[in-house]
């Protein structure tokens, strides 16, 4: 099937998200989509399945203008859209998630269960993997809910799949397993968009890559004709000067110190310190319990023994709210669940751990408040045309810096920071460090949870490795390379 | 030069849409007048209209405590009970001697405790807010009864204070529809001038990450449904004044006439999203039904019936705006 997309344009009220895309995807070929958090790559795609109209351009699938009145619609006519977060019911089994909607009936209504398994089956072995129909879809890891997802697109004879991030959350094997499939799929005449951030990737698997900035088309290239280089710098729309830019503060006194935090199941014996202007890096494989001892530290769950010392003095901390007033804050990795209100402005999000600094006679002053939100806005670099639009239409990067920012207003001696820079794009990655080493050199001292050891090792000052709930060892900035971190990581020496 | 033009126009109706969202309840209630004073000129009658207002205020006092309660997320099915068990109580204490006003004030008290006991088992206890109500409504309505041996309370004497309360006017406006917008102002204030009100909205907005943000979640909550039953108190002892009596079955359904006055105006029953500006116009659109189908002389039968479609017209159109 061959999709023609041009001069596409789409406005969100005021948002102009896209602003004259060109898209062409052929016959089975697989077409990377790239481009900074933002750039308008989803919505392209939701305008071409019909989740969104576009405003003004034409859409011809082999030759014809079509324009789908819904995803439905597009499934229908061989399209599927595989998003990047998944649309299960974990309550219900795999096979009814395989045919939700689309149920194998007798006449008189009844369920064909068994051809349905049938059916089911031969994608499943068609993709290579064995997942039992009967078992719970929340119960699958997520790289088996991926192959599922795959499977239902399969089953509606797609002839284009779309997919948004697919190996965000699969394993090294799961990948390789993924990408065989896209080869045979491809081998069988069906084309595939596949939007990714990661280059390694894309220049393994794709035969063409189309960059996006800023809801324009910037450059479609075959693989073989561009780069790596290349590629980031249209996305960016300049010269990536170095990944992390250089820490420039020095630490002074202890701030934090725990001793002995336990939690039974979770994690043991816990100690250690943090200095003002330091970052600390926790690095650990996942499970290993470093979100765990955050999350108790800041009081959002309990823990059986331990004490936690602040600027040399006893604290008690069994609530956020207490966390919050000793001068910790915590920005979680599941920014849009735990780090942001989705509908409230980008100012009542940036004041709301102080608001009552706002309001010293009780009623909030909105001018103070209107005034220290721009100096965050501007300082941060967020993007948004006001400080009253709502957050939701903000991108990731964006949305990060202003959960970072709303813990400026409390004056922080602590900032937590767990995956500070997951699902962000490389532009705003490097401006969030920057933020960072902006906040060490005012002296606050920060916890960095990350899982991505480039930038452990790039950002930290001192390394912490977290293995099983115990903290494995420490490492300087001087003496940490990634062997060294995985050795301690998976419970070497 | 497209995308120019693209993105005034879509700043237009952005612009247009906003005044739409915010008036779209006002904007009903003055076609519901039109309609009603063409059918009936009289409505427009300064004597009806304050009398409207009068009648508003019991309801518009409840749905003002029950705008911050939905605002978090929550209901309150309770109110109508809360309000005849204070009303009750308070009828009590005057017949057993209690100056009236004192009486009052401790019946809104009493009130206040029996949404506090409502706040408890929602956080302490961990149940859902309909659930928790559900159940206190049928413990505050028992021991209504248990309490008034199911006949009304009368006798409750000719104190002029009291009586002005529920029946008397004040510069020709009738004090009850003075309680209600006195609180109204008072609550407007709270709601979008105060953290309070803020912290309100992100409870609703989205919990986990206000309680991150170092919201006291659990004392908000207890404090809104604390506010919901002593403004369910204070709508009874207007009741109480106005009746001269405590009724054993008063206030009853009440609560969805309270949910009705927030969802016609607007606010969204899962929360976060909302104005009590728009709960006042709600309560004053419910107030205009009755009172216009009542002059046009429509059966009470057929008044529920019209009410009810009422409803469903005004979430429809709210529906189809916000799409």
């Amino acid at each position: 099937m061959r999709v023609s997309m041009q001069n596409i344009y789409k406005a969100f009220g005021t948002n102009q998200v896209l602003t004259g895309v060109d898209f062409e995807l052929l016959d089975g070929e697989v077409h990377a989509l790239m481009g900074e958090n933002g750039a308008g790559k989803s919505t392209m795609m939701n305008v071409l399945t019909g989740l969104h109209t576009r405003d003004q351009g034409t859409i011809t699938i082999d030759g014809k203008e079509r324009y789908f009145k819904n995803p439905k619609e597009a499934e229908e006519n061989g399209i599927t859209f595989i998003h990047q977060e998944l649309n299960m019911w974990p309550d219900m089994t795999v096979l009814e998630n395989l045919f939700i909607g689309k149920e194998l009936r007798t006449p008189l209504g009844l369920l064909k269960t068994k051809e349905m398994k049938a059916l089911a089956k031969k994608q499943f072995d068609r993709l290579a993997v064995s997942i039992p129909s009967e078992k719970e879809a929340g119960s699958c890891s997520v790289g088996e809910q991926q192959m599922i997802e795959i499977a239902k697109a399969l089953m509606t004879d797609a002839k284009v799949i779309i997919m948004d991030e697919p190996t965000a959350a699969l394993t090294e094997r799961e990948i390789q397993k993924l990408f065989d499939v896209i080869v045979s799929l491809k081998k069988e005449g069906v084309s595939i968009v596949y939007i990714s951030h990661r280059m390694e990737e894309i220049f393994t698997i794709c035969d063409r890559i189309t960059v996006m900035r800023d809801g324009k088309t910037v450059d479609t290239k075959a693989v073989p004709d561009t780069n790596f280089d290349e590629v980031v710098r249209k996305m960016v729309g300049r010269e990536l000067t170095d990944r992390f830019p250089k820490r420039t503060s020095s630490p002074g006194e202890t701030v934090l110190e725990v001793k002995g935090l336990t939690k039974k199941g979770a994690f043991h014996d816990v100690n250690f310190s943090v200095r003002s202007g330091e970052i600390v890096g926790f690095s650990g494989l996942m499970g290993a319990g470093r979100t765990e001892i955050m999350r108790a530290l800041f009081g959002l769950d309990s823990f059986d023994s331990g004490e936690i010392w602040l600027k040399g003095k006893k604290v008690t901390i069994n609530t956020p709210d207490q966390a919050v007033k000793a001068g910790l804050g915590f920005i979680t990795e599941d920014r849009k669940d735990e780090g942001l209100i989705l509908d409230f402005s980008i100012k009542e999000n940036m004041v709301l751990p102080s608001l009552h600094s706002f309001a010293p006679k009780g009623l909030i002053n909105e001018k103070s408040e209107n005034d220290f939100v721009d100096m965050l806005i501007k300082r941060l670099t967020v993007k948004a045309e006001s400080q009253e639009i709502a957050v939701s239409s903000l991108s990731g990067g964006n949305q990060q810096k202003v959960v970072i920012a709303k813990w400026i207003g409390i004056g922080p001696k602590v900032l937590i920071l767990d995956e500070p820079t997951r699902g962000v794009d490389v532009g705003a990655k490097r401006e969030i460090y920057q933020l960072m080493n902006e906040l060490t050199d005012r002296g606050v001292a920060i916890i960095m949870v990350s899982s991505e050891l480039p930038e452990v090792l790039g950002m930290s000052d001192r390394i912490l490795v977290v293995h099983e709930g115990r903290i494995s060892g420490e490492l300087t900035k001087e003496e940490a390379t990634q062997e060294k971190i995985m050795t301690l990581a998976t419970g070497g020496q | 030069m497209n995308a120019i033009n693209e993105s005034t126009k879509a700043g237009k109706t952005n612009f247009v849409s906003t005044i739409t969202q915010k008036l779209g309840p006002l904007l009903g209630l003055i076609i519901l007048i039109i309609i009603v004073s063409v059918l009936n000129p009289s409505f427009l009658e300064p004597l009806n209209i304050l009398n409207l207002l009068r009648q508003v205020a019991i309801n518009a006092l409840i749905a003002f405590g029950m705008t911050f309660v939905i605002l978090t997320g929550g209901i309150d099915l309770s109110v109508g009970a809360i309000l005849a068990l204070a009303s009750a109580l308070t009828a009590g204490m005057i017949v057993s001697g209690l100056d009236p006003i004192f009486a009052i004030i401790i019946g809104c008290l009493l009130g206040g405790v029996m949404g506090i006991v409502n706040g408890l088992l929602i956080t302490r206890g961990k149940m859902a807010p309909f659930i928790a109500t559900l159940a206190t409504m049928t413990i505050f309505r028992g021991l209504t009864l248990v309490y008034t041996k199911g006949n009304p309370i009368t006798g409750l004497g000719d104190n002029y204070l009291f009586q002005l309360f529920g029946r008397g006017y004040f510069l020709g406006v009738p004090v009850p529809a003075i309680t209600m917008i006195v609180t109204f102002v008072l609550l407007y204030i709270v709601l979008h001038k105060m953290p309070f009100g803020r912290k309100t909205y992100a409870i609703g907005g989205n919990e986990k990450a206000a309680i991150i943000a170092g919201i006291k979640v659990p004392k908000v909550k207890v404090m809104i449904y604390a506010l919901s039953g002593l403004l369910s108190a204070l709508a009874g002892a207007i009741l109480t004044s106005r009746l001269n009596s405590a009724q054993p079955t008063a206030g009853t359904s009440y609560e969805l006439d309270a949910i009705a006055a927030v969802v016609l105006g607007g606010t969204s029953l899962s929360g976060g999203k909302g104005r009590i500006f728009g709960t006042l116009i709600g309560a004053l659109i419910i107030g205009t039904l009755n009172n216009g189908l009542n002059l046009l002389g429509v059966s009470s039968f057929y008044q529920q019936v019209v009410k009810g479609i009422v409803i469903i017209i005004a979430v429809l159109l709210d529906r189809k705006k916000s799409a």
